[in-house]
């Protein structure tokens, strides 16, 4: 398991540019299936829905539910690109590591996007930025600023680090989860590799392992737009 | 850097690298643009058109339902009141019709009255003139019978005698 990641440092002469070319190309891989398929999907609307577009006005349907549990559809619908776009990608990202591990010669190139977490990071804080901005856009800088001093003046320094420890943990959960579903993967995977007892003992569990992963990238998926969405609400709705 | 990383150990693979974080907000944001032009948009499009389309259905659907309801009402008023014309016109016409009974019986008695009386009267007026002429032949047969039977036993004039008496005891029962 000690894989090596394929590095590509001081890029462009830079010397605080470090590149992990396999994050690079699964996000890559990521995007480029999510967009393949959202787009297929759109082949052939129809005002009667048969098939894969009924799959994807199912998926719609459920991130509108996630939204409009957390705020009113009027305010809310404009975030219904973004719920769609986190849900799908953090999904097959997820997924990408379920299906298969894949290192030619201890060199770790296709896992989760999401099992790194400089990535599941950098989302987490683009959400928190964006749940700000979106909170100044909508009701002024004067009110979100306020809002830190909600209900209790004293209140501002735990209200300031609650920004902080929401990106943290809305980052480092979605890590943790797809990193140590990983792992035990490439473990079972190293068991059933290793001889036909190995292969035996191990293929019913790896087969378990796969399942429960599928389900936890599904709900870790789910967790991120639904907590996306509650930290929006935070910002964009008054009444909170 | 990697000094500052390997601070953090976060992960069997490395830990923090700026580049793969740069690469994937770039990413996610193209992704996002991308996927809202070209596949959430339309699919929004999508279910708006359909929505409204239902809600015109139903609304068109209420509408006739309403236009259709009005309809009936109508119809129904129509038949209540064509029925009660029947039923004028049946009774308009059972009550012409007894009178027309009532007329013609009437005057079927009446002309059969009007017959009987005549009948009677005829009746009376033949039974009179039998009467009268059985009475004339009576007479004269009795006149007749009255002189054979005087022919042979009277004389000359008991004769006279008999018819002068006959003469005055009739002139005096008249």
């Amino acid at each position: 398991m000690n894989h090596e990641a394929p590095m590509l440092e001081n890029a462009l002469g830079l010397e605080w540019l470090d590149f992990n070319l396999s994050n690079v190309l699964m996000m890559l891989i990521a995007s480029v299936i999510v967009f393949i398929v959202a787009v297929a999907a759109t082949r052939s609307l129809e005002r009667r829905p048969k098939g894969f577009q009924n799959f994807m006005e199912w998926l719609i349907d459920f991130v509108k539910g996630i939204i409009s549990s957390n705020m009113d559809w009027n305010v809310g619908r404009l975030f219904l690109p973004l719920g769609l776009t986190l849900f799908t990608y953090i999904f097959v990202s997820n997924m990408l590591g379920v299906v298969t591990i894949f290192a030619p010669h201890h060199v770790l190139w296709w896992k989760s996007p999401t099992s790194d977490p400089g990535i599941t990071l950098t989302l987490a804080v683009m959400v928190v930025v964006l749940t700000n901005y979106y909170g100044v856009k909508m009701r002024g800088a004067n009110e979100v600023g306020k809002d830190f001093m909600r209900p209790l003046p004293f209140l501002l320094p735990f209200k300031i680090i609650e920004e902080f420890s929401n990106t943290l943990t809305l980052g480092l959960r979605l890590y943790g989860n797809i990193y140590a579903g990983e792992i035990l993967l490439g473990l079972l995977a190293g068991i059933t590799s290793a001889g036909i007892l190995g292969f035996l003992g191990g293929v019913i569990p790896m087969l378990a392992w796969q399942a429960f992963s599928t389900f936890v990238g599904f709900i870790q998926a789910f967790i991120f737009t639904m907590l996306t969405m509650v930290y929006m609400s935070h910002k964009v709705s008054s009444d909170h | 850097m990697q000094t500052f990383t390997n601070m953090l150990v976060l992960g069997a693979e490395g830990g923090l690298n700026l580049g793969d974080m740069i690469v994937q907000l770039v990413l996610f944001i193209v992704l996002l643009a991308l996927l809202k032009k070209f596949a959430w948009g339309p699919f929004m499009n999508m279910m708006k058109e359909r929505e409204d389309y239902i809600s015109n259905e139903i609304d068109t659907a209420e509408k006739s339902r309403e236009e259709a309801q009005r309809m009936q009402r109508e119809a129904s008023e129509e038949l209540k009141k064509t029925r009660q014309d029947a039923q004028k016109i049946i009774e308009d016409a059972r009550k012409t019709a007894t009178q027309q009974e009532q007329s013609i019986i009437q005057s079927a008695r009446t002309e059969a009255d009007r017959m009987k009386e005549n009948a009677k009267q005829e009746i009376v007026q033949e039974k009179e003139k039998a009467i009268q002429s059985l009475k004339d032949q009576v007479a004269s047969m009795s006149v007749m019978i009255a002189s054979k039977v005087i022919e042979k036993e009277l004389s000359k004039e008991d004769q006279d005698h008999l018819i002068q008496q006959y003469i005055s005891e009739a002139g005096e029962e008249r």
